[in-house]
Order: structure tokens, then sequence, then C-alpha cells
């Protein structure tokens, strides 16, 4: 059976320009950009969780905001239930007058049902929560936006099944507390909950368990997990963390400095990781266990500025089995296993 | 004989009119040159107990019982002026999230040379700056970028520069609380082969703090499991990894992701730590431990740690019963 990607990213760029100066504008200096987001191409399936694997400045956040239409791409696509994402948001095209729910209707409403198909995790629930906002507020405040409830006792009635769904029960027992009198990890369930009462088809989730303790990760991972088995929502799961993405993600894609580097089923990228950027983030990941210390292959220095992006190949300064070919091409994403796709000239 | 030897150390937070225990109990001791793992999930009083160790609680802590004994001679009865002296000269502290306290407005090097100087590791403020110029050198910073902001560092190098300071003026033990959270996987493994690589140069007695058991497998040779303030469980890396004991390392262990045996189901311990203001009567773990071997005994008495095997100490009433 043919199925329809909910989401596809096609050929994505987002390049932010830098400010000249006064000096760089008298004197026509090119203007320079960063180039955060420079031709990313991803398809998520309905019901697939995708990890968007990589280091900070790799480009991962800036996919997850131009997904939901928080920035205008540079150049590219992004396409969520057949739609293109910036005309959704900003002007009319041809997706959005071919559609039969958004053609005619204004741009204010036509952002609220982006907002009600697709919501976002944020990585800190320290900071992300209104400090002076009640729990059951912080929750009920999307359908009051959105005017999806008629009565008090609907709009009850939803806040208390997202929170109960988000692992929060009995519900009453927490919604008229603050978020301050809450654990990490209650509060990114209320996190969740928030995101999960318009009930959308997808969710952005952008780190969200490195800001908690080891012992409740676990717990929001599965939280997510289950509402994918039980809601079937599609999850695009943002992080830098491969050992937290490999135990439930469906597919991972490597990020390297604006590009994907690595495209593949989960395990079969863990497992026979064939970038050698990938090989080097899974040998540092510790092994939980003094008996299994592995040799890392530690790669130095950091991650380059996306302003001045090397020539050829952009991982090759710091790529242990760069050749010479490297420092001339860009390899391109090309298949080397069924679903597999690499960007190397070595895989 | 041990550099450090805590013994039964117990600190109190006052609160008002009531004192909650932080910390109850709790002994370790530390060779030269070895390492120990701090474990335990927030709040569960491990930063608490490295700043008892410094003397450097806030006001409102209060150490209550035990002693601290470096090289011999008990830090908890050393007058201040005598304390200053272990700090940073012989026991020297890289703080949470230190690499964001370093002092935006001046530059890296004159921050070292501060520590230098007030510590009386050198004399002279161009000894000092060579000095300086050394220890970038040593954690893999160009001496020349001393001359930088902290806003021109990226994370990782300022955590760099943070250690370089701890190590100023040579301590012989080297606490490091939560050195890599924050930081990105690569240059996690940056800092942590770096303290392995100062360790063994410097024969660094060295504790790390954190709630990474990851880390703490790759880096240190005892580990200690801390739960409510209390000891849970205290072993040599290879047996607390292999053969732990205590239903909470246990639980700690299974809900770690081991990224070679992906898709494999993560445990979570259900439940939260233990509040400070209304701790169980009996163990501390008792109100989330789901262990079949629990007794009415959990509920009611707090197990004391009992050693199951030489060095492997586990508080916890099913290991006495089973001894």
């Amino acid at each position: 059976m043919e199925t329809q990607p909910i989401l596809e990213v096609s050929d994505l760029h987002k390049h932010f320009p830098l400010a000249r100066g006064v000096w760089g504008t008298l004197t026509r200096m090119p203007c320079r950009t960063v180039r955060a987001v420079d031709g990313v191409s991803f398809c998520v399936e309905q019901r697939e969780i995708l990890a968007l694997v990589g280091e900070s400045g790799s480009g991962k956040t800036t996919v997850g905001m131009n997904v939901l239409g928080l920035q205008q791409p540079t150049q590219g696509h992004v396409c969520f239930d057949g739609v293109d994402v910036a005309e959704w948001v900003h002007g009319r095209g041809v997706s959005v007058e071919s559609n039969a729910q958004l053609s005619g209707v204004s741009r204010r409403r036509r952002v609220m049902i982006l907002r009600e198909r697709a919501q976002m995790i944020f990585q800190d629930p320290y900071e992300s929560l209104n400090p002076r906002q009640k729990i059951f507020d912080i929750v009920a405040e999307p359908l009051e936006i959105h005017r999806l409830t008629a009565s008090r006792e609907e709009k009850a009635e939803r806040v208390r099944l997202a929170l109960e769904t988000c692992g929060l029960a009995p519900a009453d027992h927490f919604w008229s507390r603050f978020p301050a009198e809450l654990s990490g990890g209650q509060r990114q369930r209320v996190a969740i909950a928030g995101a999960l009462v318009l009930e959308p088809r997808l969710l952005v989730a952008d780190e969200p368990v490195s800001m908690l303790d080891v012992s409740i990760r676990a717990e929001i991972l599965n939280l997510l997990h289950t509402l994918r088995r039980e809601r079937g929502i599609t999850i695009l799961y943002t992080t830098h963390d491969l050992a937290t993405a490999g135990f439930f993600t469906d597919r991972m894609a490597v990020m390297y400095l604006g590009r994907i580097v690595e495209l593949g089923p989960t395990a079969a990228v863990l497992s026979e990781p064939r970038h050698p950027y990938t090989r080097a983030l899974i040998s540092v990941i510790p092994a939980p266990n003094p008996r299994r210390r592995r040799k890392r292959q530690i790669l130095q220095g950091e991650i380059p500025n996306a302003i001045d992006i090397p020539p050829g190949c952009r991982f090759h300064p710091r790529c242990p089995m760069a050749v010479e070919a490297c420092r001339v091409s860009d390899p391109p994403l090309r298949e080397v296993a069924p679903g597999h796709r690499v960007a190397c000239h070595l895989a | 004989m041990a550099i450090l030897d805590v013994r039964n150390l117990s600190v109190d937070y006052l609160a008002g009119e009531c004192a909650l225990h932080a910390v109850e109990g709790v002994s370790f001791r530390l060779e030269q040159g070895r390492s120990l793992g701090l474990v335990g999930e927030s709040g569960c009083g491990k930063t608490t107990v490295m700043m008892a160790l410094l003397r450097l609680l806030p006001q409102e802590g209060r150490i209550v019982d035990g002693q601290v004994v470096f090289d011999g001679r008990d830090l908890l009865q050393m007058t201040e002026a005598e304390m200053r002296r272990v700090r940073w000269c012989e026991m020297s502290m890289v703080f949470q999230g230190a690499m964001n306290a370093l002092n935006p407005v001046r530059t890296v090097e004159s921050q070292i040379v501060e520590v230098l100087l007030l510590h009386d590791a050198v004399d002279r403020p161009r000894a000092a700056r060579r000095r300086a110029g050394e220890l970038l050198e040593m954690v893999g910073i160009p001496a020349q970028r001393g001359r930088q902001y902290p806003h021109q560092y990226s994370g990782g190098m300022r955590q760099r520069a943070v250690i370089a300071m701890a190590l100023a003026c040579n301590p012989r033990v080297l606490i490091a609380d939560e050195p890599t959270t924050a930081l990105d996987v690569m240059i996690q493994a940056q800092i942590l082969e770096l303290l392995e690589r100062l360790q063994a140069e410097l024969n660094l007695s060295l504790i790390v703090v954190t709630h990474d058991l990851g880390m703490v497998a790759e880096l240190c040779d005892d580990v200690l499991v801390m739960y409510g303030g209390m000891i849970a469980e205290y072993a040599s890396g290879d047996e607390l990894f292999n053969m732990p004991q205590h239903p909470y390392t246990r639980r700690l262990l299974e809900a770690f992701p081991d990224v070679e045996a992906p898709g494999s189901t993560l445990a979570s311990i259900p439940g939260n730590p233990p509040r400070l203001d209304a701790l169980p009567p009996g163990c501390r773990f008792e109100p989330r431990c789901d262990f079949e071997g629990r007794t009415a005994a959990c509920g009611q008495e707090a197990p004391l740690p009992v050693e199951v095997s030489p060095g492997h100490l586990v508080a916890c009433h099913w290991a006495r019963r089973n001894l």
C-alpha cells in the first residue's frame, strides 16, 4: 500500500544574513550568511518516529522551526499534510488553494489549523511553563485560544484526559498546583499535555529529555512511545543523544553542519554506521559497564561555524579517513542499502 | 593511607524551626591517584556532600556529625584560615555550571592569574601569567587564547578553562560536579578524555559527581550510589555495574539506555525521590521499591550499610538477611 508521507521536507535551506555593520555597508562588503540548514530532504510517514541527531550547530532545531512554519525557508519546501507550510502560514499558493479545508480561509484561521495539527515540546520544562499559571490553565490555554470547547465541563474533561494520558493521574490532584510544586519530569509531562490537548497529528520534540535525570528520561520517552502506539501521533525527535534516540525511534537522520550525512532505519544506523561521523558519535557513547570500555574515536575540535563551510565534504577537516576527493567534491546522499542513505565518498 | 577519609558525615539544612536531614551517615575513602564516582538523582545530596567536604555549605547548612580526614587532619576541626589553605591548593572543585560563571568582562588568563596570586602559588604577576599559559596548554587550549574573553570560547573550551583554573595550585584532590552536563556528546567525550589524562599525569585523586552512569563507568574506580541523602550502595565500578545488589542501583542501571541493545525497553523508576521534609520512616527507597524481597521491616527501619563482599557496601534489609 502506498502511503502518503505526513511530512515531506525537500531541499530545505535556511540561511541567516549577518549584519555588516556601518563600515561593511559603506564599502559594500559582501553580505555573509550563516547557512544553518543547507539542503536537507527527508520524509516522515504517518505514525513514524524520526530522530534528528546532531551536535549543537548542526541545524536540527532550525529544521524543526521550519517544519512548524515558525520560520520561512530560504529555499526548498516543507510539506505537511500535502500543503506547503510556508504558503500555509504566509500566503496563498497552489497547495493552499487546492486544499478544501484551507482555501478561502483567513490567514489567522489557517495558522490556527496548522497549530491544531502540529505542536512542539521544548527542551527545558523549567523555562517553558509560566510559573504564575496553574497547571489547569497551562493545559487549557490552547483550548481557549482555539475556542474548541463549548462548556466549562467539556474543557475540564479534555484537560483531565490530556493530563492523565501523560501520566499525571488523578488530574484534579495536579491541576490546581503551580509548576514550582512539580518535579522536572512532572513539568515535562505538563508541557506534553499542553501540546496534546489539541490532539495534534505531528509532535516536534526538541531535546525533550536532556534537562532531566536519567531515571526520569525513560518515563518521558516511554510516554512518547505510547502516544505513537495508542494515538498514532507522528513524532520528529531532535536530540544530540544517540543512545536515547536508539531505543525508541524507527528511523534516524544524523545531521552535520546543516546537512544530513546519514539516514536510515535506527537499528541499521546504529549497528552498521557507514558515515565516519556517525561512527565517531556512536563510539563515544559511554557503555554502562566498565568491562565494555571501548576505544573512543574522539573527533578533535568542534563543529565549524556555519558561515565558512569547508569546501568539498563539509566533514573532511575532522574526518579521520579523508582522502583527496573529499577536499574537492561534495558527496551526495546516496542509497547504500534499502532505505539507508549516506553522504560519503568512501561509504 | 587514604588521602581522604569521610566518616559518617551528616548535614542538616535549617528551614525555619525545623532541620532537614539532607545527608545522613555518608562514609567513603579515596586513595591517592584513584577516582570515585558519586551518583544519584537530583536532590539526593551529592552536591551537599562535596560542599560539606570543602566547608562551603550555604548559611543554612550545618555539619551535625562526622569527620572529614584529609591527609591525616580533620578538616571539620580546622580554623577558617587553615581551611583557606586547603581549598584550591590541596583540594579543589569544578563547580556545577562553573563554565557559565566565568567573569565576562575579564580575560580568561587574568582570572587564572587572580587565583594563583590569591593563593600564593606564585609571587610575581609575570610568573603567574606564564603559569596560566602552561595550565591552558595542559587542558588543550593554546596559551595565547588566554587573552581572549569567555564569550569568545565555545562551551567545551570554557569547561576546559574552568578545569585548568581548578588545577592552578596543584591540588591533590579534584572534585568535578557534573562536569559534562549541558555539553554535546563529542565535547563530553573530549572532557572525559581530558580528565582521564590529567588524573594519570598528575596522579590526581578525582571525585566525579554526576547522574550519568556512563561517565562513571568510563572514568571511575569506585562508585558510591546515594539515595535520599544516604548511601545506597558503595562498591568498585566493576562490581557495581556487574553485580548490583541494591534494588535502586538495579533500577538505575536498567533505566540507562544501552546503544548496543537498541529496541529493548527502557525501564523507568516510578515515583519521585523523597522530599526532605517528608522522609519515609524506614528505608528511603521503600515507597518506590518493587523488589520481591521486600518485608515489613523496610517500611519501619532504615537499613544500615552492610558489607556483602570485601569493599562492597549495601544499605538494604534484603542484602543484610542474605549475608
